[in-house]
């Protein structure tokens, strides 16, 4: 078979690191860094959201035709929200209309 | 067109004719439920963008609603489902090397780990359901009168993806219950794991999905 069983200290390790980020992201939500709160704690989100893929998900074992399809998931609800936000983060910038 | 007798080749009986081999099988199974799962990111994105767009409208009503959220019980519930996540991929582990009995203990310990996750989620439920916190049912909110209607947008998402969520937990149930009875029947190994597999995919996507809901919907105020 073409796929590769992993060691369970590889699983084990990942756990730890989830455990770890969860505890983290519930901590700094309560220092107040202003805007950087969010960011924060999407960029942890993010980086478990990619280790429960890579490893638990096994994608970084499968064929590159899975792989395209995994990125182009992500990258097309990026789009999604990305865009949406481009108009309703800027319709305010335009002088409002004239009310007859 | 000769009369020679083919000889017949013999296969492993899980290999489905229409497949070159049993790799080739797997890796399709694979890309067809990620396929699945995209769908599935699509689904609850449509959610996390409107999230967007109405907490980039009203940030300071739904900071308000923070008070009303529970984040050690969200935290306990995000650990219950990383360790989930975890007995799940060791199902997957133990299905790969054909150990039925590890199997089982694995989809047994995800299957209770999950039943822990949901009997937090309606305790939190039943909790908000006391403090008139459900939108259009009662719907109170005295200490910032001046959100009463945005703070309900808020609860109307938090009701709505941590119920389309809990409702993915439960099709995993169902799911994890069929492997049990499916590892009695027949033996999985080296050469077919595929079931195991698949429903491990969708698990740790249905976990996934509440790494992003921890953060945005229990943590969106805690710091002031």
């Amino acid at each position: 078979m073409n796929h590769h069983v992993l060691p369970v200290r590889t699983y084990v390790l990942i756990w730890l690191i989830l455990i770890v980020a969860t505890g983290t992201t519930l901590g700094v939500a309560y220092i107040d860094l202003g805007p950087w709160n969010i960011v924060v704690a999407l960029a942890i989100a993010f980086t478990k959201m990619s280790l429960v893929v890579l490893f638990f998900m096994h994608v970084k074992q499968q064929t590159n035709l899975t792989k395209l399809f995994v990125v182009a998931g992500f990258v097309f609800l990026g789009i999604l929200i990305c865009v949406a936000m481009t108009d309703y983060s800027t319709r305010t910038w335009l002088p409002q209309g004239k009310m007859w | 067109m000769s009369d020679q007798a083919v000889p017949i080749e013999q296969h492993s009986p899980y290999l489905k004719h229409h497949f070159d081999d049993l790799g080739q099988q797997l890796d399709s199974s694979t890309l067809g439920m990620w396929v699945f799962l995209l769908t599935e990111i699509m689904f609850f994105g449509g959610m996390f963008g409107a999230y967007t767009i109405y907490r980039s409208m009203y940030p300071d009503a739904f900071a308000s609603t923070s008070r009303h959220m529970i984040p050690w019980l969200g935290g306990i519930n995000t650990a219950v489902l990383i360790c989930s996540s975890l007995t799940m991929a060791l199902a997957v582990r133990s299905a790969q090397i054909g150990k039925r009995s590890l199997i089982r203990i694995f989809l047994i310990l995800t299957m209770i780990f999950g039943a822990a996750f949901i009997a937090v989620k309606f305790t939190e439920y039943y909790l908000h359901w006391k403090d008139h916190l459900v939108p259009w049912a009662g719907f109170q909110y005295p200490e910032a009168p001046q959100f009463f209607h945005q703070a309900q947008i808020l609860f109307c998402f938090y009701f709505f993806m941590t119920g389309f969520h809990a409702l993915h937990m439960f099709v995993g149930l169902g799911l994890l219950t069929w492997l049990l009875i499916k590892n009695q029947r027949i033996s999985f190994g080296e050469e077919y794991y595929s079931p195991v597999e698949i429903v491990g995919l969708y698990w740790h996507f249905v976990d996934i999905v509440w790494i992003f809901l921890f953060p945005l919907l229990y943590l969106i105020g805690a710091h002031s």
